[in-house]
């Protein structure tokens, strides 16, 4: 019997639809290991058996009668907990929607439903995808599978650890400056974040509405891009996404980047830089090299102006989409306050947890009188420098390669004492949300204590096919994609 | 910028989160810590440069004035921690 | 000393498009509460707004016809604040690039005084849900159906100095928006609200005293209240050795004072954004033009060519133009008739009395033109006299568009009579009946001839023809 856990997506799909194994036996092999493993990993707020066997059955009928032919079809997938799921949950890993149920799906739920994927559940995360490494969810860390003493990342580590353990073939989540792309590189996984306005985000509960994109977690850049092609595509209920026919990204793939050329950001390689981290990298490139690529330095000057730029921009758009949570619609309410000001105070300050109060906070700051022309409007400048600097790049380079994040996964209980430290590990991923491109990280080596190394590969904007295409070259010469954790 | 206690506590009644002594000497030192961090901002000269507020130069994104049926009270109303048969209910607004 | 009222206006007009500026919940007024809602306006988490083409395309018509500057390159904001009527806790409004500015238009008041309001700037915005308060317990229900009912909030200069010179204004809106088609500025629905900053300052003074601003005022009636209150309270203070504090100020009209809105816990700071949900609009120069090229004839246009080509007074033109449906009745009913003057006369003499007295408003009138003009043709022939024609005017006003005219008058017997040999009886009758006023007209009275007339009427049921009777009259008169 087939080891359906450690398959692909697309595998798994090509399985189902050959009669080999069936959507239903598919959704089982996955609860079992979520059974078994996820009182460690705690990449799960909420499971949904009965309903995701009830919908196996359904999706099987229907791959049977020749209704559903895609590629995913009856392959399970895990949403991170920030997508609004209708009738189900969803919770943003805080307290203030701890028993919030949307009355609506998201516009990549309905997609995945059309397409036959069938959801199993919803994953753990930074609280409001505000966080690093998953430690600020109500719901306890997220282990990494690797070693469980360490972080999944994040905010999207539930997606990322639940992946890489085998839990799911494929995960959503959402990046808004990083958080599918560390987590995917802590986790040895691939995670690729698409050129904004490529999913809509109607039903993502937003952070940072111009940064936020959702995108996919999985075991290889095929998956991604298969999911990619079910998720993607303008949606008249979110008026930034892009009116561009991508055609099949999945089919675009052809693994030959011959003359391409590939940037490699100096800064990148400098300070705060692990050594491990940096060798792989390197040697990313001189495999690049082989298979035809051009790699040439490049600079990068403005990589210590990103993440105070993206704090500022996030935090404040994080301070107004927030304030909805206030104890009168949805959510958590307080027991006990004194007036309707009171109760929102009163509420808000139970109902959220401390790295999120100190984002909203800062984000009144930057947003507040007198203070809005020296940070907010500064890092909106800011921003279009390196809007502009990027375009200037992107007219000789076809793509930009770096780490994607300084190190592999931090221990638990590390990071949080230390917020600014925190905040740096975003350094290689921010830039990419500040300018909109389309973002790739794939596994790329180990490193000695056996934790995995993440690459990451920037595109211009909509050269999501591009940048896909650099890294399945680069998977199908490789196998680190291919590694689990042990025990896994 | 030096973030003092009365920043502190003015942002934290605009966010409309209530801080006790003790929380806000620890927002006090680390936002003072960011704000810090994000002055090496001030080192960029910015004068000749528009904001840019949309990444892409996307726009005259509207819907055509075609009513779409409104969804069932009961459903907008199921997440409220308290209402009526036919309304969210608040604590009173006027004295 | 004498002071010197100086106000500003902030005007918030609901447009009258058939969906809600950002989701497509219908905009209707009324409705049980919470039945116009859906996700997006009520600030699900997850949602996301799409703005509706219409609004643009009002909002562009009403700052073309305030004669403002149109911005070609327009953003929304973000407005930030907590209230239980707002569910996002912020407003979609425009602060640093608003779609009009700099624009003015031209006013009349009641007594006559023309003078020009300057238009600062207008902006689109959404609108916020309604509260309503229970009257016993500690609590506040809330309603979200007009949550995201487009608006247009027009600011205006300082310009006016009297209750008068805002109520001219606020009617002046009121016209050119109706006919422009994109509101009914219905003040007692809310659809139409004026917010007012007032100052007072020493007559003769330049400088601009501190102002406040007056909310919550819902008719025409309470701004005269409110400005009279608001201006004599402030110059109450100044006299006083006080200060104006600058605040705002909710205006009760049931006690008939204005109470500070002001509390230490709401120092207002919106920390105003860019709106990133909402892609930036251009408005083309094409839609600027088309717009202008096909504006409708507005009151002022209206009472020219009503006075050149009709030969109507002025006065009786601005009281048929200053209402969009009024006129649209007027123009009807003389194109199928062409008898403006008589269509004029009772336009003036009987639907203005019969609104004023029924408390009818101009848009709710439901009276056919077509019937209108037959009803024209048979008063100005002799087959009614004016008397009978009001009750056969007043029974047509009132039925519905199937209203048969000849019927109506055949079964009331209404016909006109002029029948010599009866209405000679009838004279006989009445001179026989009063000697003594016959007697008068003998001893050279000759006033009393009317009293004559007025008793064959009565006697006729106001059938007989007029002219007959004075004809009649005079003849037997002349035979004593």
């Amino acid at each position: 019997m087939m080891n359906i856990n450690k398959m692909t997506a697309l595998d798994i799909g090509a399985e189902i639809k050959k009669g080999n194994i069936t959507a239903v036996d598919a959704v089982k092999a996955f609860y079992d290991t979520i059974e078994s493993t996820d009182n460690i990993i705690n990449a799960f707020i909420t499971t949904n058996k009965a309903e995701a066997l009830r919908k196996a059955e359904d999706v099987q009928k229907k791959i049977d009668s020749g209704k559903l032919t895609g590629s995913l079809a009856g392959v399970p997938i895990a949403i991170k907990d920030n997508i609004c799921t209708k009738g189900m949950k969803t919770t943003c890993a805080s307290k203030m929607l701890g028993d919030f149920i949307p009355v609506y799906n998201a516009t990549v739920i309905e997609k995945l439903e059309q397409a036959g994927v069938i959801i199993i559940g919803k994953l753990n995360m930074d609280e409001f995808a505000m966080g690093s490494t998953n430690e600020t969810s109500y719901y306890g860390s997220c282990k990494n599978p690797w070693n469980t003493n360490k972080v999944s990342g994040g905010s999207s580590g539930g997606a990322a650890a639940s992946v890489a353990s085998n839990q799911v073939p494929m995960a959503l989540g959402s990046d808004t400056g990083g958080s599918i792309r560390q987590p995917a590189s802590y986790c040895g996984v691939t995670g690729f974040k698409p050129t904004y306005g490529t999913v809509s985000r109607y039903g993502l509960i937003a952070y940072a509405s111009s940064l936020d994109q959702i995108g996919p977690i999985a075991k290889s850049v095929q998956d991604c891009a298969a999911v990619m092609d079910v998720i993607c595509g303008k949606d008249e209920r979110d008026g930034t996404t892009l009116d561009i026919k991508y055609g099949g990204l999945l089919e675009s793939l052809n693994g030959n980047i011959k003359g391409m050329k590939i940037g490699l950001p100096k800064q990148c390689f400098d300070k705060g830089l692990d050594n491990q981290v940096k060798n792989s990298i390197l040697s990313m490139s001189d495999t690049l090299k082989e298979l035809g690529a051009q790699v040439d330095y490049i600079e990068m000057s403005f990589l210590d102006y990103v993440i105070p730029t993206y704090y500022i921009l996030a935090s404040a758009e994080a301070s107004s989409n927030l304030s909805r949570f206030d104890g009168v619609k949805f959510g958590f309410r307080a027991k006990s306050f004194d007036g309707v000001t009171d109760m929102y105070s009163v509420t808000r300050s139970e109902g959220f947890g401390d790295e999120v109060k100190k984002r909203i906070l800062l984000g009144t700051f930057v947003l507040s009188s007198g203070y809005y022309d020296a940070y907010y409007r500064k890092a909106l400048q800011v921003k279009s420098l390196i809007s502009k600097k990027f375009n200037e790049i992107f007219q000789n380079f076809d793509a930009i390669l770096c780490p994607t994040t300084p190190t592999t996964a931090p221990n638990l209980d590390q990071s949080l004492s230390d917020p600014l430290q925190m905040y740096l590990s975003d350094i290689y991923t921010v830039s990419a949300n500040l300018a909109g491109l389309p973002g790739l990280s794939i596994p790329c080596g180990f490193d000695q204590s056996g934790m995995p190394i993440g690459a990451q590969i920037i595109g211009a904007p909509l050269d999501d096919k591009k940048i896909l295409n650099i890294g399945f070259a680069y998977q199908q010469n490789t196998e680190f994609h291919k590694m689990s954790p042990k025990g896994v | 910028m030096k973030i003092t206690k009365e920043i502190v506590e003015s942002v934290a009644n605009l966010s409309r989160i209530k801080l006790d002594e003790a929380a806000t000497v620890k927002m006090q030192t680390e936002l003072g810590a960011v704000i810090d961090y994000m002055e090496i901002l001030n080192s960029l000269d910015t004068k000749e440069i528009e904001p840019m507020s949309h990444i892409f130069s996307l726009n005259n994104v509207m819907r055509d004035d075609l009513i779409k049926p409104s969804i069932d009270r009961q459903e907008i109303l199921s997440n409220a921690p308290d209402h009526t048969d036919e309304t969210f209910v608040v604590p009173k607004t006027v004295g | 000393m004498n002071y010197e009222i100086v106000m500003g206006l902030e005007v918030h007009v609901e447009l009258a498009t058939k969906t809600k500026i950002f989701c497509s919940c219908t905009t209707e007024f009324g409705g049980a509460p919470n039945t116009h809602c859906c996700p997006v306006c009520t600030g699900m988490p997850g949602t996301l707004p799409v703005f509706n083409k219409k609004v643009l395309e009002y909002a562009v018509k009403a700052g073309v016809a305030l004669n403002c500057d149109i911005t070609r390159y327009n953003k929304f904001d973000r407005k930030n604040y907590f209230y239980p009527d707002l569910p996002k806790a912020y407003q979609i409004s425009q602060l640093y690039l608003p779609f009009a500015k700099n624009g003015s238009i031209d006013i009349k008041t009641r007594s006559g005084l023309e003078k020009t309001i300057r238009i600062h700037e207008i902006h689109m915005e959404e609108d916020a849900g309604k509260l309503i308060h229970s009257p016993t317990g500690n609590e506040t229900f809330t309603d979200y159906n007009r949550c995201g009912v487009p608006l247009i909030e027009i600011v205006s200069e300082p310009d006016f100095r009297s209750a008068e010179d805002v109520i001219a204004y606020l009617e002046k809106l009121k016209t050119t928006f109706e006919y422009l088609g994109i509101s009914d500025c219905k003040m007692q629905e809310g659809s139409m609200r004026a917010d007012v900053n007032l100052s007072v300052r020493p007559n003769g003074s330049e400088k601009i005293g501190t102002r406040t601003e007056m909310k919550n005022i819902n008719s025409f009636k309470a701004i005269e209240r409110a400005i009279a209150f608001e201006s004599a309270r402030q110059i109450e203070l100044i006299e006083n050795g006080g200060e104006v504090i600058q605040e705002t100020r909710r205006w009760d009209d049931n006690k008939g004072l204005s109470i500070s809105m002001r509390s230490k816990e709401d120092a207002q700071d919106y920390r105003y954004f860019p709106e990133p949900d909402i892609p930036p609009i251009n408005i083309s120069e094409e839609l600027i033009e088309e717009i202008k090229n096909n504006q409708p004839e507005f009151a002022s246009a209206k009472v020219l060519r009503y006075v050149n080509d009709f030969g109507i007074t002025r006065a009786d033109a601005e009281i048929i133009a200053s209402s969009k449906y009024i006129a649209k009745i007027f123009e009807d009913t003389v194109a199928i008739c062409n008898e403006p003057k008589e269509v004029r006369y009772w336009i003036i003499n009987q639907i203005m009395y019969l609104m004023n007295d029924k408390g009818i408003l101009p848009e709710d009138i439901n009276l056919s033109c077509e019937k209108f003009a037959e009803f024209i043709k048979i008063a100005t022939s002799d087959r009614i006299n004016r008397p009978t024609a009001k009750t056969v005017f007043e029974a047509m006003f009132f039925a519905s568009h199937d209203f048969d005219l000849e019927k109506y008058i055949k079964d009331n017997g209404l016909e006109q009579v002029d029948d010599t040999d009866s209405i000679r009886e009838a004279v006989l009758g009445v001179l026989s009946a009063n000697p003594n006023t016959v007697k008068q007209y003998k001893n050279g009275q000759t006033k009393v001839v009317g009293f004559f007339v007025g008793q064959v009427m009565k006697a006729t049921q106001g059938k007989a023809k007029p002219d007959t009777v004075n004809k009649i009259v005079a003849e037997e008169l002349a035979k004593l």
